[in-house]
Parts: structure tokens; sequence; C-alpha cells
């Protein structure tokens, strides 16, 4: 069949295709290395460049991520520890300042409770004062005025009520006129 | 069928090697063939596909990137990574330009107007050959001194002695004529019955066509056919692109290898 063909013998069609000619043997060649060196220097070390920087920002990534993830969670955990602190902190100053805000009122109540017995012992010991001298007074002019009513009843007629009572007003009015 | 058609005009020729030959398209000088300027036009093509698609080399890719990246990935990891292991690098430029180079080539084959692989001339195939062959020859030598290698392959160590006797000119053959010879006319011979296929059934359609009434009819069936191997010519060039890269990168890796 394939002698039909010619593959063997090509007494009709020159050469035996089997057979190469020189010249494409070296168009061949030269063909393929201008191809190769073309593709190596333009075409592979790109394909890896972008290849290399693929991986990179698929890797990069993933490591960025992971690195701002752990910063999260770490800030986190602050942000949680030092609100703790801050509540515990407010606790405890809202005890102090409770304990110390009824040692203060109790203060102010003992010093209070003193200014009042204070306060009222001296109304009480003045008022006892006054009235001492009210009574001491009272009790002078009491004498005196009742010396002076008796001598005066004495001196006059104490036999007619209007004349008694008379005298006694008398009296009274001088005693308010020589106040 | 051939009495067939012999009956019915027997003016019909068969595709031959003869279809392969062109004429230089102006002047005599043969780099001027429709071959030869498909190949520094497949350089062009290539070259400034991946040049452009590789440009900007942006980590979120374009489509023109994305398609040449796809490529290079296949080949960098695919033949380059899982073939030839940690010092995979070195070769990745090679082997995907070998691809690439190929591949192109091959293609041209079923693309309308072009319609010719350049690497049913054998020609090429040899001169992309001389590159892998010099490859892992330089590299095998350049790890383990060229004692060593020639020693390793001619005496195999942990065989008995006798059997060096077959074994030595069989491992000569293997590396020095078998590999090349292969790789080219793997490459050569498949591109080459691809496209005589094709003629046949094309250049067969259009006889049909230009025949009797019955005979018009049945050229539907051959240029359906035709059709039909065209795109299972696209699955082969693709193939045998491969092909040529995973020998090449095996043969990297052989020479890499401790022990060969």
């Amino acid at each position: 069949m394939f002698n039909r063909f010619g593959f063997l013998a090509s007494a009709e069609a020159g050469a035996s295709p089997v057979i190469p000619k020189p010249a494409e043997i070296i168009v061949g060649f030269v063909a393929f290395g201008i191809l190769f060196m073309l593709l190596r220097a333009r075409a592979v070390p790109r394909f890896e460049k972008a290849y290399k920087d693929r991986t990179e920002a698929i890797e990069g990534g993933l490591a960025r991520a992971e690195v701002a993830q752990r910063e999260a969670s770490e800030a986190l955990q602050m942000y949680k520890a030092q609100l703790a602190d801050a509540r515990g902190e407010a606790a405890k100053l809202r005890e102090e300042a409770r304990a110390e805000g009824s040692v203060i009122l109790e203060q102010m109540r003992a010093t209070a409770q003193e200014e009042a017995t204070r306060i009222t012992s001296a109304a009480r010991s003045s008022i006892e004062a006054e009235r001492q001298a009210a009574f001491n007074s009272l009790l002078n002019e009491v004498g005196a005025i009742a010396t002076e009513l008796a001598s005066k009843i004495v001196g006059e007629s104490l036999d007619d009520q209007a004349r008694q009572s008379r005298v006694v007003e008398r009296f009274l009015a001088e005693v308010e006129k020589s106040k | 069928m051939h009495t067939l058609l012999s009956q019915a005009n027997p003016g019909f020729v068969p595709p031959s090697s003869a279809d392969f030959d062109f004429a230089p398209i102006f002047g005599n000088s043969i780099l001027f063939t429709k071959p030869v300027l498909l190949v520094f036009f497949s350089v062009i093509l290539a070259g400034s596909f991946f040049t452009l698609s590789a440009r900007k080399a942006a980590i979120v890719p374009s489509k023109l990137q994305f398609a040449g990246e796809s490529i290079y990935t296949f080949i960098r990891n695919e033949l380059g990574r899982d073939v030839i292991g940690p010092e995979f690098m070195r070769f990745v430029p090679f082997l995907f330009s070998l691809f690439v180079f190929i591949l192109t080539n091959n293609i041209f084959g079923v693309v309308p107007l072009l319609q010719f692989p350049t690497m049913s001339h054998i020609g090429f195939p040899i001169g992309v050959t001389i590159f892998s062959y010099v490859t892992y020859h330089y590299v095998a030598i350049k790890k383990h001194g060229l004692k060593k290698y020639v020693t390793d392959i001619c005496f195999m160590p942990g065989i008995p002695k006798p059997v060096y006797l077959i074994l030595t000119p069989v491992e000569l053959l293997t590396y020095l004529v078998t590999r090349p010879l292969t790789l080219s006319m793997r490459l050569f011979a498949n591109m080459f019955a691809g496209h005589l296929l094709l003629l046949v059934f094309t250049l067969g359609g259009e006889y049909l066509l230009t025949s009797g009434l019955i005979l018009k009819f049945l050229s539907l069936f051959s240029f359906s056919f035709a059709i039909g191997l065209s795109f299972f010519e696209l699955g082969i060039q693709a193939l045998q692109a491969y092909i040529f890269t995973l020998l090449t990168a095996l043969y990297i890796a052989g020479a890499l290898a401790d022990e060969h």
C-alpha cells in the first residue's frame, strides 16, 4: 500500500520522502533555535514570575490574615482583661466610698448630736440663770412691794372694800410708774 | 474501490509523495518553498503569541495570559517536574519550546489555506531531534563525566558478564542511533501518513465530483470523511508533539539518573 503511494520507491516523484534535504535540517535547526531563545528570554521567565507572584500573593495573604487574626484575638483578650480590671477597680472604689461615706455619716451624726446636746444644755443653763435672776429680783421687789403695800394698808383704814381695792390699785399704778 | 475508480475514469492519479514536493515560490532558492516559509511562520506565530501572553505576568491573568500560561504550566509540571525531577527547571524552556514548535507546525496540517504539516518533511524533525540528542548526551556527560557515562552504557551494572556480549551493542545502538532515529521518524511518519490520508479523501472527493452523477453523490461521503479525519488528525498532531517532548524529557531524566 505504501508502495503504491510511493513511500518506499518514488520513481515518478523525485527523492524518497525519508531522505532528508540538508537545507530543511538546517532550517528546522535554526528556526527551532530562534524560537527556543525567544521563549527562554521572553516567555518562560515571565510565566515563572507570574507563578511566583501568585504563590506569594496567596501564601502572603494567608499569612497576613493569620497575623491579623492573632493580633485581633490578642487585642480582644487585652480589652477583656482591662475591662475586668476596670470593673474590679470600680467595685472596689464603690465599696471604699460606701465605707467612707458611712464613716463620715457616723461622724456627722455624732457631731450633730454633740452640738445639739451642747446647745440644749447651754440653753437650759441660760434659762436657769435667767430664771434665777428673775426670781432674785422678784424676791427683792416682792419684799419691798409687800413692805410698801403693808405700810400703805396700815396707814389708811381698811374697813371698806372699795377703799381697800383703791389702795391696791393705786399702789400697783405707782409700782407701774416707778418702773 | 481502486478497480471501480479505474473503470470510471482511468485518469485518477492517487496522491503520492510527489504531493509533498513544493517548487520554490519564487526564484530557485530552496529557502522560499512552502514548508520552509511555514516553519519560519510558526516561529513568528508561536513566538509572538507566547511573548504577548507572558508580557504582563499578572497575578490575575487575562484571557490571553491564561491561554499561554495553561500550555506553559502543562509542560512545566507534567513533563518537566513530574518526569525530570528536582533539576527540572533548567530544561523547562527547552521542553516548552519543543512542544510549542512541533505543535504549531503539526497543526498547520489542518489550518485552512496553510494545510500542510511541515513535520511531514523529515528534514525538520531531524533538525529538532539534533537538539534533543545533543542535550541528553551533554547533560549525562556533564553530570557523570564522559568515562562513567560510556562505561555505564556499555557495561550496565549488575548484569552477568556474558550478557554484555548482546547487551552492549544493543545499548550502544539505543543511545546513539535508535533514539534519535525513532524520535524524528515517528514524528515525520505520523505527519506524512496523516496528510496523505487527508489527501486521499480530498482528492478522491474532488475527482468523484467531476465524474458521473452517482459518483458525485459519493463525493459527499469522501469529503465528510476528510473533515472527520481532519479532527482526528488534530488529535494526532497534538499527541505527536506531546510524545516527542515526553520522550526527550524521559531521555534527559535518564541522563540525570545515577544509573542508566
